[in-house]
């Protein structure tokens, strides 16, 4: 059975100019112990996606899916309480700003024991004990003392452990860790990255990696899901996605890195993510796509098997036939160029 | 070889900082000792987490605060202690253009505005003619003409960024200071700008200072590099030859950390610890508390910035690393 199991998600948010529709039709399948790199422009619905799993969406955004279920599960019907023994204890999730999302009005300590509190059912010196224990398993040097410092008294770093220990802290069969390491330096990113894939070997995590580095998905993730605007374009194993994207997308993607470049011009994307207004009928991705043609203009593409993977074009990169099918279609020139 | 726009000789910040009404105020030197020069059409990338002294380096190369030591020119006119009448010409020549695009802009201004605005102070330009320059700018980074009249807030990140630059350009500025230009983008965006910078560099012979963290976009941008770590430059040269052999154990932690996608996955160098407090630096070299060489040299001895293979290097070590590379 798979640790969660996500089928046609939709989340949908009314809007004065009338509904947006955030994540659209997402589904997704994660083993125990599998790491999911989630990877897209910010806008791309990554991480509403994980929201929406958390059951964090607030009103008045709607989660509708076919299946939502964690490690068997169904968390369209749990009920708020069940939810909240839930959360925090078998799925945790690690912030993007450790800054904001670590309360500055408490300790670290309180911040770190009243989980085990809560969902443990500690009492306060074993709780303690095990914050200490925590600590140092994140790499914080005298943990101890460290207990009673306020969150402002830390670095960005070592707020980042912080939130990782609090997460790790009950064991969790699922870690969603949403820009871990955006807000850090690169040699802090390193130390972050490396601590979180030895936890997740050490415990057999399900771990979900939303990011738009692709360097920290290529590093870490063994099968990575590519989201452009609320729908998933390309889902396949990292190694294969990197060497040989599928999908448009995914190559202008990779090309625009400077990582990848020889010198000279990068290669850009014309055009920015459609937004509420300016959705297009057919492919999402069609008004900024090289190769759009006629057909996918008007014809939303499915997601459909494809190369060990899924992917939603009509004109997958890999196919033989692609030329012959894009000149059929009569292709169209990219007006959203200029 | 052309003469540089900037020249900058030892330059060094300290800080005073108040420890209480009785205490003497303590020395926080936030940059000690930084040397370089750029000529035009070049860019100078600073590398260095958070905490090195970029951003105070910045604030002296744009004429914001006075370097406590060390000499600084603009165009060979001495821009520490400039002669009578030149202070505001000075201030022209250099331009900042900043990370975060959605804060630098006045919300409550169009664009024109926001464009013509250095034109009204520093010139003597009539309205129409100011208009005129205003709105060939904005051609010349990528903004249609009829962006003129509307507010930051009606446009994406990529296209703010677009009109910081033109309005860092309005002045015909001979340096620009970016502070981390592209961090705050998409990555598809980030490509746009970056080419822009390019595309104007060669169009106006325009001379970078780029501060960057992303070792990926310094590798696409910079001709040289420059390397920080508390304040101090441990390694400094072409990016080729930086690139290739690092031979500073930092610069070869930093490159090994940048999280690659080329498909190797190469062994990553793993600092331990983070920053040392700059009120504390270490005795010896500043890099020693985390270096995986550190030796009781190092712990005592601050190694001088000097020349090897083609850059400069500040490590009692790195003919081994250099021998070690061949």
């Amino acid at each position: 059975m798979a640790l969660v199991e996500i089928e046609n998600l939709s989340v949908e948010f009314p809007t004065q100019g009338g509904i947006m529709r955030a994540v659209d039709g997402v589904s997704l399948k994660l083993e125990e112990g599998e790491v999911l790199g989630v990877v897209g422009e910010s806008g791309s619905g990554k991480s509403v996606t994980m929201l929406a799993l958390m059951g964090l969406i607030p009103f008045p955004g709607r989660v509708k899916a076919d299946k939502l279920t964690f490690n068997g599960r169904d968390l369209l019907t749990i009920s708020d309480k069940e939810r909240r023994q839930l959360t925090g204890k078998d799925v945790a999730m690690i912030f993007q700003e450790p800054m904001t999302s670590l309360n500055p009005s408490f300790t670290i300590g309180f911040q770190l024991t009243e989980t085990l509190r809560l969902h443990e059912g500690m009492d306060r010196k074993a709780a303690r004990r095990r914050a200490i224990e925590l600590l140092e398993q994140v790499g914080i040097p005298s943990p101890e003392s460290r207990l009673s410092a306020f969150p402002h008294q830390l670095s960005g770093g070592m707020n980042q452990r912080v939130m990782i220990a609090m997460a790790i802290a009950c064991n969790p069969k699922l870690l969603i860790a949403d820009e871990p390491t955006t807000a850090l330096d690169v040699t802090i990113q390193a130390q972050i990255l490396d601590l979180l894939m030895t936890l997740q070997k050490e415990r057999n995590m399900g771990l979900v990696m939303i990011t738009h580095n692709m360097g920290v998905v290529a590093d870490t993730a063994q099968r990575v899901m590519v989201m452009y605007a609320g729908q998933i374009m390309e889902e396949r194993a990292a190694t294969d996605l990197f060497a040989s994207p599928q999908h448009p997308y995914t190559a202008a993607l990779l090309a625009a890195l400077p990582e990848r470049s020889e010198g000279g011009r990068l290669a850009t994307i014309p055009g920015v993510v459609p937004g509420l207004y300016d959705r297009p009928k057919g492919c999402l991705f069609s008004p900024r796509c090289a190769y759009a043609t006629e057909h996918s203009r008007n014809v939303r593409p499915d997601l459909r098997p494809w190369a060990g993977g899924h992917i939603r074009c009509h004109y997958p990169l890999g196919d033989p036939n692609r030329n012959a099918e894009i000149q059929h279609d009569h292709p169209v020139g990219t007006e959203a160029a200029s | 070889m052309k003469a540089p726009v900037v020249e900058a000789k030892g330059l060094k910040q300290v800080y005073k900082i108040k420890r209480g009404l009785f205490k003497e105020p303590a020395q926080l030197q936030a940059v000690g000792g930084i040397s370089f020069a750029i000529e035009p059409g070049k860019t100078l990338a600073v590398v260095g987490e958070s905490g090195c002294g970029k951003s105070t380096l910045a604030r002296m190369v744009t004429l914001i605060e006075k370097p406590t030591e060390g000499q600084l020119s603009l165009d060979g006119i001495d821009a520490v202690n400039p002669p009578a009448n030149y202070a505001k010409d000075l201030r022209r020549m250099v331009q900042l253009v900043f990370q975060n695009p959605y804060g630098s802009l006045n919300p409550r201004k169009k664009v024109g505005t926001i464009l013509e605005e250095p034109l009204a102070i520093n010139t003597k330009l009539s309205g129409p003619e100011r208009t005129e320059r205003a709105r060939a700018m904005m051609a010349k980074v990528g903004l249609r003409p009829e962006h003129y009249g509307r507010y930051p807030h009606m446009f994406s990140g990529g296209q703010r960024q677009r009109i910081a630059i033109a309005r860092a350009l309005m002045l015909s500025p001979k340096l620009v200071v970016a502070d981390e230009p592209v961090s705050a983008l998409d990555v598809s965006i980030q490509a746009q700008v970056l080419n822009l910078l390019a595309d104007l560099q060669e169009e106006m012979g325009l001379a970078y200072l780029f501060i960057s963290h992303d070792l990926g976009v310094v590798r696409h941008i910079a001709h040289d590099v420059l390397v920080m770590y508390l304040g101090h430059a441990v390694e400094q040269g072409p990016k080729e030859k930086i690139y290739a052999r690092p031979l500073h154990p930092y610069t070869q932690a930093l490159l090994s950390s940048t999280p690659g996608i080329t498909g190797v996955k190469r062994k990553r160098i793993v600092l331990k610890g983070e920053l040392p407090s700059p009120l504390n630096p270490p005795k010896g070299c500043v890099f020693s508390t985390r270096c995986p060489y550190v030796t009781e040299r190092c712990k005592i001895e601050r190694p001088a910035l000097r020349e090897l293979d083609g850059r400069k290097v500040a490590c009692h070590y790195a003919e081994n690393f250099l021998k070690e590379a061949a």
